[in-house]
């Protein structure tokens, strides 16, 4: 109830409250994240169901690299945790320290892009690309949507980190971090399900 | 500079020790099923409800310590989208996977 009220509060009463708008604009975000969620339970689904029909081609034993894919998990856990530091360090108020964080948790995240491009490139120089079976054309969509996500949280973050530097730790900035946060997290959740999903239970 | 209150938010701050045991609780969510499927010493039954039961503990343990998605009030209302879409996701995957086996099954 107290949403409906600081909503209506909102509509009638410019004079609103930093943190009512904050709170709105997380909201609203956090419902953006549940609607990509249902997007990746469809490509999920997808893969599922095609996730056996190899046609004869390569089977996901013969293709993933489990060690290769630990890296590549580690990265993206590591860059979820380095985030939330930035964060601490923004409530601090200590912009110094959030620009370090924003950095680390970048170099950590554009690591596990270039491993999932290598990983890419490789199976498809081998003729393994999304062409070859159903299988491997669910396999591409799903990790590539998931790729494509982190890769606009990596121009995001870069976008932030400038906003950071030149603007400062303004409440606006503060709203968007906070946001970004939200979206470094939710990838980091999907990716447990991808690599639960696709890779080991692919593997086994 | 002074930091703004943008508390209240439904995403708390978390702290160091929050972000540090999600950190260590998630790597151990993440060795065991590598562990299981790389050792390839346990049964195919075992290692599987070895990966769901990991994948789920990891992901709650990112929605508590990363999300801070908790029972207080603050939190509510994502909590609240996020159960409507995981019954919106049951629905679409678990329809999915009945309605094409099925169609599998009366195509044999």
């Amino acid at each position: 109830m107290t949403t409906k009220d600081s909503t209506i509060s909102f509509v009638h009463n410019q004079e609103v409250a930093h943190s009512d708008t904050v709170a709105m604009q997380t909201l609203g975000f956090w419902i953006y994240l549940m609607s990509d969620l249902i997007l990746f339970s469809t490509l999920f689904a997808s893969f599922v169901v095609f996730g056996r029909s190899y046609a004869n081609g390569p089977t996901g034993k013969e293709l993933f690299d489990l060690p290769y894919l630990l890296g590549e998990t580690l990265f993206l856990l590591c860059s979820s945790v380095t985030y939330g530091l930035a964060m601490l360090a923004m409530h601090d108020g200590r912009k110094k320290r959030v620009l370090l964080g924003l950095a680390v948790t970048f170099l950590l995240g554009f690591g596990f892009v270039s491993m999932e491009i290598n990983e890419f490139l490789g199976m498809i120089s081998q003729g393994h690309g999304p062409d070859r079976s159903a299988f491997l054309s669910s396999f591409f969509t799903l990790v590539g949507t998931h790729g494509a996500h982190v890769s606009f949280g990596l121009i995001w973050m870069a976008v932030m980190m400038g906003q950071v530097a030149v603007k400062g730790l303004t409440v606006p900035v503060q709203s968007r971090l906070l946001r970004l946060s939200m979206f470094w997290h939710f990838l980091d959740i999907v990716w447990i399900g991808i690599f639960s999903i696709v890779y080991l239970m692919g593997v086994r | 500079m002074s930091p703004a209150p943008i508390d209240s938010t439904g995403v708390s701050r978390g702290s160091l020790k929050s972000y540090l045991t999600g950190f260590v609780l998630a790597l151990i969510l993440t060795a065991i099923p590598f562990a299981l499927v790389m050792s390839g010493a346990w049964s195919s039954s075992v290692t599987v409800i070895g990966i769901f039961i990991a994948g789920i503990g990891q992901i709650l343990v990112h929605l508590y310590y990363f999300l801070h998605l908790d029972t207080s009030s603050a939190a509510r209302w994502n909590v609240l989208a996020m159960v409507f879409t995981v019954l919106i996701m049951f629905l679409f995957v678990g329809g999915t996977l009945w309605i094409m086996s099925n169609l599998n099954y009366r195509m044999m």
